[in-house]
């Protein structure tokens, strides 16, 4: 059999050369008339690694890291189609590289090592099993799982997807929808990203399961447009999985139905929120709805619909599969499960760790990110996306826990965990959160839209030192107003990082208070 | 994106009616239009408007709310400079300064030469090996100024091949 090489086909290893690390490969091979592939695979989730090629072995998969096409040549010398691991690029067996050893992946356990619109790939490890399940059950057990599962939407908001089914599936209409929210917006996160390009036939799975369990036979992906290349695979897996049977008027031969569309946002953060998605989906303008009714019961074109993340829907086929107990048995307090963080900015080791709830905010940045990439001292961290807090060294202890995070006044979100180092000046920084929710307000409200504008002009104030200490007390006053009065999220929390840069690093807002 | 094709009502006509039978049309439409032709043009608004029984200013609503959309030809190649927090903590604050003063244009300018648009983004998922900047729809990660530059040139080049 012809020897595999994998070359990983994500955003992160394109961003980095891959393809054209690929075609140097491949001309490699032919030169030297070598039986060998190429594999595009998904990738490991090793960010700061890529392109990491792997080569199939006798031992196991090879991996040799950040690989430019410059380097083919001299690789193929040293022996890489062998699995020689003298070389300096090699980091041996990928599965026992420290960073992967160490995770608990269950939404992930496939990324990376599948070709990821790979039908047969995904049936070869474990793809399906969950669908093929639910197909056998009735709609009120397959939600009974998901509660079982204890599986609390991963968008950030956390509310509990069963719940959310059972209102759907409780509420009676001719059409229901299935939404998928892939508007992932937050800077610093990308495990929507990596499923919908390593895995995206699991994505597809845990819709259609939910369209079986609430009676839906419609489903949209809402997908950002910065996302050209989930964009391609999502599409190229869709296609193959109505071809195989899995999508489509009659799923495995089971007379049930259920369609599937990729739909695209325009570059409009506010849509990541879900009422504001619906609008858009409808063709409007993304502005924010008020609740209630809730979308479960009036949501696309005023029918129920489920709306969940990326990464929530992808969680379903493991617990239609394993069992939603089997599930529940990872995490600690009320955050069940594994919960993909993503470490970005300043990180040595940027990546996807995906975990059991309970590990401090250190340990993820030191044992599994390696500290910064510049190696100057961790000053702050962003976790949760631009609606996040700033948090000092003296929050790092706090474990990845919903519930841990809200008592330090901390959010969790998405689970992206931003990095900087001390060169960063913390007053910008409070001046940009103002400044982003400025552009991308929706402008249904008045405390966001108008408050966000004010935000800029009075820290512009306090930086500069006009009258800092009365600006500082209306800075307070508006950061109150804009968290009691705003009508989503947006606006509900675009204080946090400003508060708490008043909280902890006051002195880098206003030297001349 | 092909940018700068010829368009006619006809042909904006064609891609409209592709499209509007779907759900929630209007979207996939501008999106279309804009794939075709780099952006949208006045006309069209009426034809969309028309098609989808709606109200121009209705249609003006959609098209201005949304970043991505555009109503002015952009440049060749559009770049995309990732503004957002994650960029930050590696450098993107220099990056822009840079690129800005390189290319001689500010956020939503293209250049005299019609070569290239920028535009800021915010976020482009690739927030673990920033700053990360976007060319057409090729996204490139750790972005030196260095390598900024050497991007540019690159896209530049085939200028020169068209003549």
């Amino acid at each position: 059999m012809s020897q595999r090489i994998y070359i990983p086909c994500d955003t992160t290893a394109l961003s980095l050369g891959a393809d054209q690390l690929a075609e140097a490969i491949q001309q490699e091979i032919t030169q030297r008339g070598l039986d060998a592939t190429i594999v595009r695979n998904g990738s490991r989730g090793m960010l700061w690694l890529e392109p990491l090629v792997e080569v199939d072995t006798a031992q196991g998969r090879v991996g040799y890291g950040a690989v430019s096409a410059q380097q083919v040549s001299e690789l193929f010398d040293a022996g890489m189609l062998e699995g020689n691991q003298q070389h300096e690029s090699c980091i041996g067996l990928v599965e026992d590289h420290p960073f992967l050893k160490k995770q608990q992946r269950l939404t992930f356990a496939r990324s990376g090592i599948t070709d990821p619109v790979s039908i047969e790939d995904y049936i070869a490890l474990d793809g399906f099993n969950g669908l093929k399940n639910a197909i056998a059950m009735q709609p009120q057990n397959i939600v009974d799982e998901v509660k079982t599962s204890g599986l609390r939407g991963r968008g950030g908001a956390a509310f509990p997807t069963g719940i959310k089914w059972q209102t759907v599936l409780d509420t009676p209409s001719e059409q229901k929808y299935i939404v998928c929210n892939a508007d992932e917006g937050d800077s610093g996160t990308f495990a929507d990203r990596l499923v919908m390009e390593c895995d995206p036939l699991m994505l597809i799975e845990g819709m259609t399961i939910a369209g079986l369990a609430v009676h839906a036979t419609q489903g949209y992906i809402y997908l950002r447009s910065e996302y050209p290349v989930a964009h391609k695979l999502l599409n190229e897996a869709i296609e193959r999985a109505y071809k195989a049977g899995y999508l489509g008027e009659d799923i495995l031969g089971s007379g049930k139905r259920f369609d599937l569309e990729v739909r695209l946002g325009a570059g409009a953060y506010i849509c990541g929120e879900e009422t504001s998605l619906l609008d858009s989906l409808e063709g409007k303008r993304g502005l924010v709805r008020a609740k209630p009714p809730l979308p479960a019961i009036v949501g696309l074109f005023g029918q129920p619909t489920v709306v969940n993340n990326v990464l929530s829907f992808a969680a379903v086929p493991y617990i239609m599969d394993k069992g939603g107990q089997s599930y529940a048995d990872y995490g600690m307090g009320r955050s069940r499960g594994t919960l993909p963080l993503q470490l970005a900015g300043n990180v040595k080791q940027g990546g996807l760790v995906e975990l059991a709830f309970g590990i401090s905010l250190r340990e993820l940045m030191e044992d599994f990110g390696g500290g910064t990439l510049t190696g100057k001292p961790l000053k702050a961290v962003q976790v949760g996306g631009p609606l996040g807090a700033y948090l000092p060294a003296s929050q790092w202890d706090t474990p990845v826990d919903y519930e841990e995070f809200a008592a330090v006044g901390a959010v969790l979100g998405h689970g992206g965990v931003v990095m900087f180092d001390e060169t960063v000046d913390m007053g910008e920084q409070a001046r940009f959160s103002m400044e982003f929710c400025k552009v991308e307000s929706c402008g249904k409200c008045t405390p966001c839209r108008i408050g966000s504008t004010r935000g800029v002009e009075v820290i512009d104030r306090i930086r500069n030192g006009e009258n800092a200490n009365a600006n500082w007390v209306l800075l307070e006053d508006l950061c109150e107003t804009m968290v009691d009065g705003s009508l989503c999220a947006m606006g509900g929390m675009t204080p946090f990082p400003v508060q708490s840069v008043m909280k902890y690093f006051p002195e880098e807002l206003s030297a001349s208070r | 994106m092909t940018v700068g094709k010829e368009w006619t009502e006809q042909s904006i006509q064609l891609i409209i009616d592709g499209l509007k039978h779907k759900p929630g049309a209007m979207l996939p439409i501008l999106h279309a239009i804009q794939n075709e032709i780099g952006y949208i043009p006045e006309k069209a608004v009426a034809q969309i408007a028309e098609s989808l029984l709606q109200t121009r200013a209705e249609v003006h609503g959609v098209i201005s709310f949304y970043h991505h959309f555009r109503t002015t030809p952009p440049g060749k190649h559009t770049i995309e400079i990732c503004r957002a927090e994650a960029c930050q903590a590696v450098g993107c604050r220099s990056l822009e300064a840079h690129a800005k003063q390189s290319l001689g244009i500010d956020y939503h300018q293209t250049t005299a030469n019609r070569q290239f648009s920028l535009e800021p983004v915010y976020c482009l998922g690739n927030c673990a090996t920033g700053p990360s900047i976007r060319i057409d729809d090729d996204i490139h990660g750790r972005v030196s100024l260095e390598r900024f530059d050497e991007l540019v040139a690159s896209h530049q080049q085939d200028m020169k091949e068209v003549g």
